[in-house]
């Protein structure tokens, strides 16, 4: 009886929380989290004494940041919206960091200590054009500081101080593009110039102090522009005809307008092609680029222009440095083998370097694509030099003195995709984890982590404790672990790079740009599109290294040619590469695998062939078998229509391809266009593994899961809701979620939510779909739960029938029957807006489910799906509870302690991947955006092994207390026989 | 008389309708859209006291992340150029729980905006975001008490060692000493069960 008590007593205890949380002291024990801004597009240097140490960059991730020129740590960022893309960036007052953003209709100024927003206007415009910001070098500090504006057809002076908008001019004239708009230093007048039409050139003087319009010259060149302009002077610029083979000098100077035409094969005798611009500011020269190289060319007069120096790819240019006074210097970046030449020019002596170094350069970092200088004052007076260098692979580096001082990996901030890949097993005399000195070392550190426990720790212990926490070694080995905490992250960025990240604390093992996805003749505009296991050795192979397939294609549009890459998993070398002779529409990897582990795929092309890969006798063979149980489908948003396909065998290509395959379409779904859209498509997990098919419910009744491989979730809203929030009425959007089976193309459950709309995030796990959306009528989120249960196996409840033996238990469950299924389904509110939503996952599938919601604030929430369960009512019976039936509220609770990533954020959460461990009740968890995030969570706690922070010191001192307690009364029943003998 | 009293009443309240929506809804642009102007008080709800580097942090978004703005030092954020309908501002800052709001820009009535929060529909007269909790990300430690210790796996073991060590002696002493006897004998009549005896095979 006593024993059942103490078990009572020890469920309850480990129930009584049903959340993963966690204690202030275990932050970044299982978790690590990295923060990145992504690939820099403009970057200027505060030359305040205050920011002196510091960059402002803007990158092609919106995100604005300031970072440390020491370290190239992030002092503040500030992630914009997704469509606030930044246009130019500037520094005003010395102490305000301008930023255009939204096409030059958002003005803000941020403080650059701290990075508080200090004003935001708003810009309006009448016409889309391209956005110009000028902020006037000022001299003396007293006088006030305007900041000239151009966009959407408008020329804005704002106050620097506090964003009060001056005054704005309209230019309505038909068709004129300004393309500079400046102001001399010291000087009353702005000027601001551009072409109306193609081929006339328009010069306007502007009042600073009212933005009336003083002066307007027009002339017009017959052969044409063709819109690309740099300015050299005050009152000149130099611009590209029509033919972009032709060099236009134009000076402007008192209002007379000269033309001078330049071919550009007269400066340069190789010339052919185009050329193009460069858009960087020079006074004096410009920058021509050309299929060879970068040219650089002084502007002696209108009709003197002067190539200075040539260079040939790859190659970068900076932007003019100011340095003491009228002294200009600009770097050059040049790109040679596994090295980079960084060389300054001062603008007095173009011939000469000032500075010249060459720096070794990781050749998985690709070229040099942006180059920004600054100036540091050395020891002995002269000027030093640092460069901030942009790479290919969008990392940032920071060269000064002929080294690299620091270097950030913020491809991270833009993965596309991942995978993992298992560690190698640990060989006899590897890698053996050191053994702990001695036992009292030992004892005294569980003694510490014991005085943790019980909070008698003094903050110096706690920091021993930390220390000694994150010192373990043993999370960070190169090796596969018992518990399968430890693998290899496999990510796929944005721009071609495929990084291997550790999962003990996020280091990069190996990284590779693509060299299949670069830049080449045949392949123009390569981008990398996803990655699939290839070959995971467990049984056969098993010496041979796992690999990895990344796909891409050699342009924007579905129909260019595919690119197939295979990664080694251990080392990070291309095994091959393949340059596919079709497109790539979809990729189709088959639960099948050939006699060395490697996996099926299946690529689909814009002609509706099948193509399979591995290209050996051996996967044909094996494919051939498993041909007639094969379907796939297509989703086609923009029609709406899904469409069921077979396979079958020959393809109608000129050449014979046995690895070529015909397909039959079987059936096809077609939403009304006028009704509904399709808004969000979801399946289950291929890799999901489902334990018991059974529920049984509190009255002994059960109830058996519908569980298909083939469940594809749809959800369509209706057209005029396919917009955001706020533009229709209730009565006008709807929102309607099937449940379709892949192989007939049957619609198992049909269900409309009346004034709902997207936008709408969905997974679906075993039995069910969660969905989520926007619920017009309420004004609140709504998440929605379906499970659906086969109707079929119901009577097989019956013990006689069991006995007999007729039941449908053993029968197979095909995809082809009809079956009937029960539905039950239930809606909640749930605060927050959601980024992105995914399910846990663990390796047999027993440990209970959590949804992982990304919210609007970039957190991850864990949600238990008991929440979400459709069977929860009001007034729970009592057998109900027991089953673990939460009684019915209207809405989900967020529970702080229930976010995963506790107090950080995810910046731009985009995605959240679940991994399962080996330890049936962890699963890992990365969630990707701007930064990355890493962490392992117990949906129901760690029931099957002992947490790290287990006390062994108190179980030993239990255990010497309880022999002790056994000797003591040993003894004292000793003493009284004796005396009861005595008696 | 009271007739003149129930008009001048409704008029009041007509004039009150016209001035409190002016505090939220600022005079558009030249755009075909509203401004829609607010302010978040941080400082009033923290325990912590007010820290500068909050607001820096923190981010107003509109109907789900479509827009995204950013407070100024003194709490205050506006939307421009917001097309008339019903919209939704939600407030992200680390440590806080807010309300999502609803907003109501009138078409007819130009420049006449509504908010509520969506949790509990109550009516904001000015747009003026607090939050409605602090959050605690973390699980705090229980100060070290004996009940704690106790309360662990280890503590009940012990403790129920305790128990059968003092208390089933006391049982003992309670039973009276003849049944007690009578019991030991019927104990060792039957013998202790040991495992050989058990096992069929084994027996001769």
């Amino acid at each position: 009886m006593a024993v059942r008590v103490c078990l009572g007593f020890l469920i309850l205890l480990l129930h009584s929380n049903f959340s993963t949380a966690l204690y202030e002291d275990q932050v970044g024990l299982a978790d690590w989290h990295q923060k990145y801004i992504g690939k820099v597009k403009q970057a200027v240097f505060p030359t305040q004494r205050t920011g002196k140490k510091r960059v402002v960059v803007s990158t092609e991730e919106n995100v604005i940041a300031s970072l440390d020129l020491r370290t190239g740590d992030i002092f503040w960022r500030h992630v914009l919206g997704k469509d606030d893309h930044v246009d130019q960036i500037d520094i005003a007052l010395g102490k305000y960091f301008i930023t255009l953003s939204s096409e030059g209709s958002i003005l803000r100024a941020w403080n650059l200590p701290d990075g508080q927003m200090m004003w935001e206007s708003a810009l309006y415009g009448s016409t889309p054009s391209k956005s110009l910001l000028f902020v006037p070098a000022n001299t003396n500090l007293g006088k006030e500081n305007r900041i000239l504006v151009f966009s959407g057809g408008w020329l804005h002076a704002v106050s620097s101080i506090d964003g009060e908008i001056i005054w704005k001019k309209e230019f309505a004239i038909d068709r004129l593009e300004i393309k500079q708009v400046f102001q001399p230093l010291e000087s009353d007048i702005i000027y601001a110039v551009g072409f109306v039409g193609s081929s006339q050139f328009s010069v306007y003087q502007l009042s600073s102090k009212s933005g009336e319009v003083l002066k307007h010259n027009t002339a017009s060149f017959p052969s044409g522009f063709c819109g690309e302009v740099s300015l050299v002077s005050s009152d000149m610029l130099v611009a590209l005809d029509a033919t972009r083979s032709a060099l236009i000098s134009i000076s402007f100077q008192s209002g007379i307008i000269n033309f001078h035409q330049t071919y550009i094969s007269d400066l340069l005798q190789d010339f052919s092609g185009m050329a193009a611009l460069l858009p960087v500011k020079f006074t004096g020269m410009f920058a021509v680029k050309t299929v060879s190289g970068i040219c650089l060319v002084r502007v002696k007069g209108v009709s003197e222009l002067e190539v200075i120096e040539k260079f040939n790819h790859p190659a970068s240019v900076s932007d003019v440095l100011t340095i003491s006074g009228e002294q200009q210097a600009f770097a050059i970046v040049q790109h040679a083998e596994t090295k980079i030449d960084f060389k300054v020019k001062l603008d007095k002596d173009l011939r000469n370097d000032v500075l010249k170094e060459t720096v070794e350069m990781d050749p998985q970092r690709g070229h040099v694509q942006k180059v920004f200088i600054n100036n540091y004052i050395r020891t002995d007076k002269s000027h030093g030099f640092r460069a901030l260098i942009v790479m290919e692979d969008h990392s940032l580096l920071l060269v000064q003195q002929g080294e690299i001082v620091w270097s950030r990996e913020d491809g991270l901030a833009s993965i596309i995709d991942s995978t993992t890949s298992e560690l190698p097993v640990e060989k006899e005399g590897v890698s053996v984890a050191k053994v702990e000195h001695n036992l009292f070392e030992w004892l005294k550190g569980h003694v510490l982590k014991l005085k943790g426990t019980l909070m008698l720790a003094s903050p110096d212990e706690i920091a021993a404790i930390q220390a000694m926490r994150l010192k373990s070694s043993e999370r960070n080995k190169m090796t596969r672990d018992h518990n399968g905490f430890r693998k290899l992250i496999i990510v796929l960025t944005r721009a071609g790079k495929l990084l291997a990240l550790h999962t003990g604390d996020g280091r990069v093992i190996w990284s590779l740009l693509l060299p299949s996805l670069h830049r080449s003749e045949a392949c123009g505009h390569p981008s990398a599109l996803n990655i699939y296991q290839w070959q995971v050795p467990h049984h056969h192979a098993m010496h041979e290294n796992p690999s990895v397939l990344v796909v891409g294609r050699c342009g924007p549009s579905h129909d260019a040619l595919g690119v197939f890459s295979v990664v080694d998993s251990y080392t990070g070398k291309e095994r091959n590469s393949l340059k596919l002779a079709h497109s790539i529409i979809q990729v189709i990897p088959l639960p099948l695998t050939d006699s060395t582990e490697k996996r099926l795929h299946l690529i689909i092309d814009a002609n509706l062939q099948a193509h399979l890969y591995p290209r050996t006798r051996d996967s044909v063979n094996i494919f051939l078998h498993e041909m007639s149980n094969i379907y796939w489908h297509s989703i086609n948003v923009g029609k709406g229509v899904i469409r069921g396909y077979s396979l079958r065998s020959g393809c109608n290509l000129d050449v014979v391809d046995e690895y070529c395959f015909n397909t039959k379409e079987l059936w096809r779904i077609v939403f009304p266009s006028e009704s509904e859209k399709i808004a969000t498509t979801a399946t289950r997990k291929m890799n999901e593994v489902v334990h018991t098919q059974a529920k049984v419910l509190a009255d002994q009744d059960v109830m058996y899961k519908y569980i298909s491989r083939n469940i594809l979730f749809v959800a369509t809203v209706a057209p005029k809701a396919a917009g955001e929030i706020g533009s229709v009425t209730p009565e006008e959007a709807w929102l309607v979620a099937y449940l379709i089976d892949t192989v007939t193309g049957r619609i198992l459950h049909r269900v409309t939510h009346q004034g709902a709309q997207g936008p709408i995030r969905a997974v679906v796990s075993e039995n069910w779909v969660v969905y989520h959306y926007f619920n017009l009528r309420a004004h609140r989120y709504e998440m929605s739960v379906i499970e659906i249960y086969d109707q079929s196996r119901a009577d097989n409840k019956d013990v006689r029938k069991l006995v007999l033996g007729k039941h449908n238990l053993t029968s197979p469950v095909s995809s082809y029957s009809r079956p009937e299924v029960m539905v039950k389904s239930q809606s909640y509110f749930f605060t927050h807006s959601v980024k992105a939503m995914a399910v846990t996952a663990t390796a047999k599938g027993i440990t209970s489910l959590q949804l992982l919601i990304g919210t609007i604030g970039d957190q991850v929430l864990a949600l238990d799906k008991r929440f979400l369960d459709p069977r929860r009512t009001a007034t729970p019976t009592q057998a109900e509870k027991e089953e673990g039936i939460i009684p019915l509220t209207d809405s989900l609770p967020i529970i702080p302690q229930a976010y995963v990533t506790h107090a950080l954020q995810v910046e731009g959460l985009r995605g959240i991947i679940t991994i399962p461990a080996k330890l049936e009740s962890t699963t890992l968890v990365f969630s990707y955006g701007v930064d990355i995030f890493f962490t392992r969570i117990a949906p129901s706690r760690t029931y099957d092994s002992l947490t790290e922070d287990f006390s062994y010191a108190l179980l030993l001192i239990t255990i010497v207390a309880l022999v002790a307690a056994i000797f003591v009364t040993w003894i004292l029943s000793e003493k009284k026989e004796l005396r009861e003998k005595w008696r | 008389m009271r007739r003149l009293a129930e008009i001048i009443v409704s008029l009041l309240l007509l004039l009150l309708s016209c001035l409190l929506p002016s505090a939220i809804a600022g005079p558009s642009g030249p755009g075909d859209g509203y401004t829609v102007a607010g302010r978040v008080k941080l400082e009033g709800a923290t325990s912590k006291g007010f820290t500068p580097m909050k607001t820096s942090n923190t981010k107003v978004i509109l109907n789900g992340g479509q827009r995204v703005t950013f407070l100024r030092a003194d709490g205050y954020f506006s939307f421009h150029n917001v097309p008339a309908g019903t919209h939704l501002i939600e407030v992200s800052a680390m440590d806080y729980f807010f309300s999502p709001v609803r907003i109501d820009i009138s078409s007819r009535n130009p420049g006449k905006i509504q908010a509520a929060l969506t949790e509990n529909k109550r009516l904001l007269h000015e747009l003026v975001l607090e939050p409605s909790r602090e959050e605690q990300y973390y699980e705090i430690r229980e100060p070290f008490s004996l009940m704690s210790l106790l309360k662990s796996p280890m503590g009940l073991m012990v403790g129920f060692m305790v128990i059968v060590m003092f208390l089933m002696p006391k049982l003992m002493e309670n039973m009276d000493p003849e049944e007690m006897r009578r019991a030991q004998e019927e104990m060792r009549a039957q013998g202790v069960p040991s495992l050989s005896s058990l096992l069929p095979g084994r027996s001769n």
